[in-house]
């Protein structure tokens, strides 16, 4: 399964108990504020305590928890599982551009041009500093370290144009050292290889 | 009020210690807790205003694309100040050697700190500490422009000022640790009789938990930044992969620390947040053991997490399944502090103060931080907001929604007892809301940015992150403008002098029960320790309907 679908599912997942969990603090809250105003109940019960509803809400704020981990290593598993027919890609990070290496020699710079429908796998480095290789469309984030080699995939399902931006502070021009993903048609990408 | 308002009171403003002191001596070779706690607070004010405008400078330069009033490299530098400043001389010692030195030892009955010398010795550290890292802007080859984590191998191969910066750091490390350790001794060896562990308030507690992991992390972060300096004169190669080291090294090294420092800035503010809820609502804390056993667990699972802030970075994927896991389990003690606040309302009798509003504030903001952590604790969509304005919104939301939010609550809440003063309470309504609202109004912009896969620390950003980055500037302003009247309206309390009444809002614990401001000996007789330390059954119907001022001067008579 693509795990662009996986991990927004997860995101929704966490996003949403988060909220009703957020509202209903909230609004509770709110309303003890209001109900229980000294104008109103200027005597207050003495209540310190009860064990069945502590240990209620640790339980369950547990169970919700376990249960946001899994979604979220699930989908998490989805990333780091290529597809074995995977067109490789070589990325090299260096202050502040982004190159591209593909299999057939061809080097680009600033641009990564890639066939609809495939998937690619991305091994990541860098020659410099620590950079952080991030392609928001396909949810992949990818450091790029120095002497170690890493690794992203996603499948280039759609046509078009989609911003790469570098993600760990590497210096000066940190935010100008983005790139573009292009996915094109078969046709227009072995053009392109061609291309000097 | 009246038998004790006839005898001529002397607070420890008036008394020395040690006695024949005098003028600004009385105060730099001071050994009394409570002095030296206020030596603390102006330096920390000081250091928070700096920091919020070099934070509205931020903004204001990113409100437009471009450059528009710095360059790259100032902004880089300002960045990297704002977080350092916030984090090393704010956030991290704010309550802690504020109101921790001040009300740590009133709160278990005793005099003073166990080590008074060596709680001088935490100050002047501190002191230096900050000066260092004034030096360090001005001198070298520029600002250091690494962003307050410092990772190599830029912060090895930058040539500005790095090594003076995180000289600075390793000072401010010291005096940190000097606090925790006084502070765990003072509540072994100094409770008054009678209070037994289950007695201790929970703000003591709290302080007892942040300084076993400030004892225990903040060696780790000394240790670490020792090694950058050593990198960067002598090329030692621990952090250089064409040496044979791994630059993975230091970000495990730093979060080691780095992480358990975030429990150590908020827990104190969870402690102060558990101090003003029950007086307000005058009824007992809901769950006390709970709150307690919360701390000790947030203090040691969160001890065990650090790597979560690396999971992009390259670590196996076994490191990933761990952590993410136990991210998750650190979450529970914290759900359970907030259950317990907002159930220790219901039944209660309310009145509205700037404290609690502060403090239902710090439990909105809080839990917005704490469930957006959620999100960053699982492995999946962490890879997909990790390093974005997303994160840098989250942690505000915990740093400043919370410990800055509980700072502000303790202010307000302990202002009376040390000064003796009220403050204008229509002028502090007024600050809190404008700060509250200023803080969504920045900081969920920045959230929704993060989520349209806004790096952070960008100077430029693409056009579609345009609109979000120019609203979030108003935000910055609105938070300028509330804490600016915030702090106004407390300095002017000085002027007005309204004078508080010991207990102006009718607590149960210790530091309520003695003069405000209190004397240099805080306690003239041996302090009557209650069996539970929230127990509001006594103050019920008798006690004054409304906060107490006291008409006259005592003080002076």
């Amino acid at each position: 399964m693509n795990p662009v679908k996986t991990i927004d599912q997860a995101f929704w997942y966490i996003l949403g108990v988060s909220l009703v969990l957020l509202v209903g603090i909230t609004v509770v809250m709110i309303a003890f504020t209001i109900i229980y105003r000294r104008s109103k109940h200027p005597d207050s019960a003495d209540i310190r305590g009860n064990w069945k509803l502590e240990v209620l809400w640790t339980v369950v704020p547990t169970l919700i928890a376990l249960s946001m981990f899994a979604v979220g290593w699930s989908s998490y598993t989805g990333l780091r599982t290529v597809p074995p027919e995977a067109m490789v890609v070589e990325v090299t990070a260096q202050q502040f551009s982004w190159l591209f290496d593909y299999p057939g020699g061809k080097e680009s710079e600033g641009e990564l041009v890639v066939p609809v429908g495939k998937p690619i796998r991305l091994n990541i480095t860098s020659v410099d500093v620590v950079h952080g290789f991030y392609l928001p469309a396909f949810r992949i984030k990818v450091d790029a370290v120095p002497n170690v080699k890493s690794y992203g995939w996603f499948l280039a399902d759609k046509i078009g144009v989609y911003d790469i931006m570098c993600t760990v502070y590497c210096g000066t021009d940190h935010s100008h050292m983005t790139a573009k993903l292009r996915i094109v048609s078969d046709d227009e990408y072995r053009q392109w290889l061609q291309k000097n | 009020m009246d038998a004790i308002g006839m005898v001529k009171r002397q607070s420890f403003y008036e008394t020395p210690s040690p006695a024949g002191l005098k003028g600004i001596w009385a105060w730099l070779l001071t050994r009394d807790h409570k002095r030296l706690a206020l030596m603390y607070l102006w330096a920390i004010m000081l250091w928070l205003c700096i920091a919020l405008l070099i934070g509205l400078s931020l903004r204001i330069e990113l409100m437009w694309p471009g450059g528009t009033i710095m360059k790259a490299e100032t902004y880089n530098a300002m960045f990297t100040l704002h977080g350092v400043i916030m984090i090393f001389l704010f956030v991290i010692p704010a309550i802690p050697a504020v109101f921790g030195n001040f009300f740590l030892p009133i709160q278990i009955g005793a005099d003073d700190v166990f080590f008074p010398r060596l709680n001088l010795m935490s100050w002047y550290l501190f002191m230096f500490g900050g000066g260092f890292a004034i030096i360090s802007l001005f001198s070298g080859k520029g600002f250091p422009d690494t962003g307050w984590t410092f990772y190599v191998p830029f912060s090895v191969t930058t040539k500005t000022n790095v090594s003076l910066t995180v000289t600075a750091a390793f000072i401010l490390g010291m005096s940190s640790m000097l606090t925790g350790l006084n502070f765990i001794t003072t509540v072994h060896r100094m409770r008054t009789k009678g209070m037994g562990w289950m007695q201790i308030p929970l703000f003591t507690w709290s302080l007892y938990a942040t300084a076993w992991v400030q004892l225990l992390a903040t060696p780790v972060i000394s240790i670490t930044f020792v090694l950058v300096i050593l990198e960067r004169f002598l090329r030692i190669g621990l952090f250089d992969p064409a040496k044979g080291g791994d630059p993975l090294l230091y970000q495990h090294l730093f979060w080691m620390y780095s992480h358990p420092a975030v429990y150590i800035m908020v827990l104190p503010g969870m402690g102060v947040v558990s101090e003003i809820i029950p007086i307000f609502s005058r009824k007992s804390i809901f769950g006390y053991k709970a709150i307690v056993y919360s701390s000790l667990a947030i203090a040691i699972a969160g001890s065990l997490v650090w790597a979560h802030h690396m999971f992009t970075s390259g670590i196996s994927d076994v490191s990933i399944f761990v952590f993410s896991l136990l991210t998750y389990l650190v979450a529970i003690p914290s759900a359970v502090k907030v259950f317990s606040w907002v159930s220790t309302m219901y039944k209660g009798s309310i009145q509205m103060t700037p404290p609690l509003l502060l403090a239902l504030a710090f439990i909105y903001l809080f839990s917005v931080g704490g469930l957006t952590g959620l999100l960053l604790g699982a492995a999946g969509t962490n890879v997909y907001v990790h390093d974005t304005q997303f994160v840098v919104s989250h942690f505000h939301f915990t740093m400043f929604g919370g410990t800055g939010f509980a700072f502000f609550a303790a202010l307000h809440f302990w202002w009376p007892k040390m000064f003796g003063l009220m403050y204008n309470m229509k002028r502090a309504y007024i600050a809190v809301i404008l700060t509250t609202i200023g803080f969504i109004f920045h900081f969920i912009p920045m959230m929704i940015l993060g989520l349209m896969g806004m790096p952070r620390r960008y100077f430029d950003y693409l056009p579609q992150y345009a609109t979000g980055n120019f609203l979030a500037g108003f935000g910055g302003f609105m938070i300028i403008a509330g804490v600016g009247l915030m702090f106004t309206n407390l300095l002017l309390s000085f002027r007005e002098k309204n004078l508080a009444a010991d207990d102006p809002w009718g607590g149960t614990t210790l530091e309520w029960s003695i003069p405000s401001p209190p004397p240099l000996h805080n306690f003239v007789g041996v302090p009557e320790v209650k069996s539970f330390p929230y127990d509001f059954s006594m103050v019920g119907k008798d006690a004054a309907p409304t906060i107490q001022t006291r008409e006259t001067d005592e003080r002076t008579s």
